[in-house]
């Protein structure tokens, strides 16, 4: 009780003096693929209601990272997670924590767009159906016509609700998967380089979406484009060899870094 | 000369212009093989091919000609009365005349002149040399035979000698056409080109000459009973095939075997489909990788197992033991001890069959399950969707087609299927619906009128060819709208 107290005191008084609410909070968080090691020691704070980019070359551990966060990694065989990641003081790798639960606050959008080969409708109630979210059919309407609206998709899809989901643009079928993410009402969306697989109008589409998600949701978004990070983010979190380089405001991050490596690698040094 | 001898001396004769075309090049690009326009060897080669495959083709030519322009002038000077008589006799009488030339080419001049003149004894002379006649040879036998001999021979020294000058030219021409820009790789590899075309013709020549063999019997069949009696004749008698005897013709009801064969294969997806669908979802969903690497080998292994041991396995095990079963059941629920199920049984033949077929519909459902992109299961494990969720609405859905084009494709392997059932299933065609009773097979029915002496000319062994003809085309059916479906879905992904 005591501790509890402390504890919540402290937390009370250190949000005062910041202003900085923390969605999840990443403890010395290292993950092995078998024997090898891809991530050392990681500490790193995701901001509630931010945009928190991560970058870095290819191989340095940021989609690792990102999918510790609603523990995808558990599908990877032989893959092992150690540290500690709170989502609201809940552990996430604890062992009373129901992952399908933990899924359904901490979504995800993939790299390559994946609807699934159904229709449209039913690719963004599926979420809800298997949550329970909706009581009825019309809540189910309601849920999806809201989702779609969110993610800047429904007047593109409006009529044709029934068609297959497979049959939209590159650009549509990523803002599908995000529409279908935001339809289970998360907390927290995660973006795995969700414009690599597009072209630059459909990727403005993406990031201006990414823009207007904040007010409601924290978001995680991995991308191999500086101009991205620097356009949608607040916070950048800058990854190097498996480690944490440097985490700072994006505006710090692109103009005067505290470490030489970010410095290298947003001037095209290296990666 | 002998053909093989002929052989071996164009395969020699090819190494040796191998070598020398090999070298000719070499020596004009002054050792320098850059200088050429083709790799050195590729000029050998095409000396060695210009010399052996114009000489092969006429070799191959002359030895289908040469027979037949021999034998129709052997034949042209039959004796007047012998040309009178039907086309079996006379082929008869050549028969005789071929084993006679046969027969004088081992026999020593002086012993032919001994004999000559008595045919008797010609034919026990050649009898003790091992050569069999069928009757006593008339002296135009004889005669035709010596014939027959003597322009075998001057037909063979020919042969000899054209497929040797042939060979000659052709290397010498080649061996004259090297020099710097001569293309000989461009050449020869049209020549391989061909030859890899010949090769994949094969196949699909000889399959087409198999329906047309069966489509000719088939007309011969239907020529002596109507189509719309073997098509829609609901009894299967063909009676015994007695000579002569055009009267006892019996009744030929594909029906009665058509529903055996669907009702059996009906029993055996019934046991395959489940059992197979479910080990498919656990090879590719929840298997570890090592269980995996060893159970799907094993599995596949399986369906090596030639289907005479699952016959014999449902002749001497299940079929008894349902019998014994259905007989103990029958005890302790009405004290009568008579078994109701028969040991050869569609119960017994589709049980067997069904566990045959249960390595097909896992490893091929398993292929298509795992097909399917893992980026729409983590969309889903992505949503909080549990594992079997994500199998049952998306990865279940998504492979479906394919599934169903694999199931198909089984359908079709339990329709042709013939020795479970020849052994399991019984030779009785019954139009009936119980599954406790034996019943039979177009497979079945096909083998039983094939074996055994025959003459094939009456409807009872005829009457093979359109049972195969129809099974053809059902499971040609199948299989063309499986792999149509499971095509359709490969595209969906790639």
């Amino acid at each position: 009780m005591n501790m509890l107290s402390e504890a919540a005191v402290e937390k009370a008084l250190d949000k005062k003096m910041n202003e900085v609410a923390y969605k999840m909070i990443g403890k010395d968080v290292s993950v092995y693929y078998g024997e090898k090691r891809a991530l050392f020691d990681v500490n790193l704070n995701v901001r509630e209601n931010t945009v928190t980019a991560l970058i870095g070359p290819s191989g340095c551990g940021k989609s690792t990272f990102l999918r510790t966060l609603n523990r995808m990694n558990d599908t990877i065989e032989g893959c092992r997670v150690t540290g500690k990641i709170t989502l609201d003081e809940d552990d996430i790798y604890d062992k009373e924590i129901d992952v399908v639960e933990l899924r359904a606050r901490v979504g995800m959008v993939f790299q390559k767009p994946n609807p699934f080969p159904k229709s449209i409708y039913e690719n963004i109630a599926y979420g809800p159906r298997i949550h329970g979210l909706a009581r009825n059919k019309a809540d189910m309407d309601q849920i999806v016509e809201a989702s779609l609206q969110r993610a800047g998709l429904w007047a593109e899809v409006k009529d044709r609700l029934h068609e297959g989901g497979t049959g939209l643009s590159g650009g549509q079928q990523q803002r599908l998967c995000i529409a279908r993410a935001v339809a289970v009402s998360p907390e927290v969306i995660l973006m795995d380089e969700p414009c690599s697989a597009l072209d630059p109008i459909a990727t403005a589409k993406v990031e201006e979406l990414i823009h207007e998600l904040r007010a409601n949701y924290t978001i995680v978004i991995v991308t191999h484009s500086m101009q991205q990070a620097a356009r949608v983010s607040q916070r950048t979190a800058m990854f190097h060899l498996g480690q944490l380089v440097e985490e700072n405001d994006t505006d710090k991050m692109f103009t005067n870094p505290d470490d030489q490596r970010t410095q290298d690698y947003i001037m095209g040094r290296f990666g | 000369m002998s053909t093989p001898l002929i052989l071996l001396i164009l395969a020699i004769i090819a190494v040796v212009c191998y070598v020398v075309g090999t070298r000719h090049a070499l020596a004009i690009a002054g050792g320098l093989s850059s200088k050429l326009h083709s790799r050195p060897g590729y000029y050998g080669s095409f000396v060695a091919i210009c010399a052996v495959l114009p000489a092969a083709i006429v070799l191959a030519a002359w030895l289908i000609a040469s027979p037949l322009y021999i034998n129709s002038t052997i034949r042209g000077g039959f004796p007047e009365d012998v040309k009178a008589k039907s086309e079996a006799e006379q082929g008869l009488a050549f028969g005789m005349v071929n084993s006679l030339a046969r027969g004088m080419d081992i026999l020593t001049l002086d012993e032919i002149d001994k004999v000559g003149a008595n045919p008797a004894e010609l034919r026990s002379a050649l009898g003790a040399k091992g050569v069999a006649l069928a009757g006593d040879p008339e002296p135009y036998m004889v005669e035709s035979a010596g014939d027959l001999n003597a322009m075998n021979k001057i037909s063979n020294r020919v042969m000899t000698a054209v497929v040797l000058i042939v060979a000659l030219i052709g290397a010498g021409l080649s061996y004259t056409r090297i020099s710097h820009r001569f293309r000989a790789r461009n050449r020869v590899e049209r020549v391989i080109l061909g030859a890899l075309v010949v090769a994949s013709s094969i196949a699909i020549i000889t399959t087409i000459g198999i329906v047309m063999s069966m489509l000719t019997e088939a007309g011969h069949f239907f020529g002596r009973v109507p189509a719309w009696e073997f098509f829609f004749g609901t009894v299967w008698d063909p009676r015994f095939a007695a000579a002569g005897a055009a009267a006892s013709e019996g009744q030929f009801g594909l029906i009665p075997l058509l529903l055996g064969t669907l009702y059996i294969g009906f029993v055996a997806m019934l046991v395959a489909v489940p059992v197979g669908l479910f080990s498919a979802i656990y090879m590719s969903e929840y298997a570890s990788p090592k269980l995996r690497s060893v159970a799907k080998p094993l599995l596949e292994v399986l369906a090596g197992i030639p289907t005479i041991v699952y016959g014999f396995f449902a002749l001497t095990t299940v079929g008894p033991f349902l019998r014994d079963l259905s007989s103990s059941i029958n005890g302790i629920a009405t004290g009568d001890f008579a078994n109701f199920i028969q040991a050869q049984s569609v119960l017994t033949a589709g049980f067997v069959m069904g566990i045959m077929l249960i390595p097909y519909v896992s490893s091929l459902s398993d292929d298509i399950i795992t097909a399917v992109p893992r980026a729409l299961r983590d969309g889903s494990l992505g949503l909080g969707a549990t594992k079997s969720e994500t199998i049952k609405k998306v990865v279940m859905p998504a492979a479906l087609p394919g599934v169903v084009g694999a199931l198909l494709m089984t359908a079709s392997r339990a329709i042709g299927e013939t020795m479970i059932v020849v052994l399991a299933a019984g030779v009785a065609a019954r139009m009936q619906l119980n599954p406790f009773e034996p019943m039979t097979t177009v497979t079945v029915k096909i083998v039983s009128q094939l074996t055994g002496d025959l003459e094939f000319t009456s409807p009872q062994t005829l009457v093979a060819f359109a049972l195969g003809i129809t099974l053809f085309v059902i499971t040609l059916c199948l299989n063309i709208y499986a792999l149509f479906i499971v095509r359709k879905y490969r595209e969906q992904y790639e």
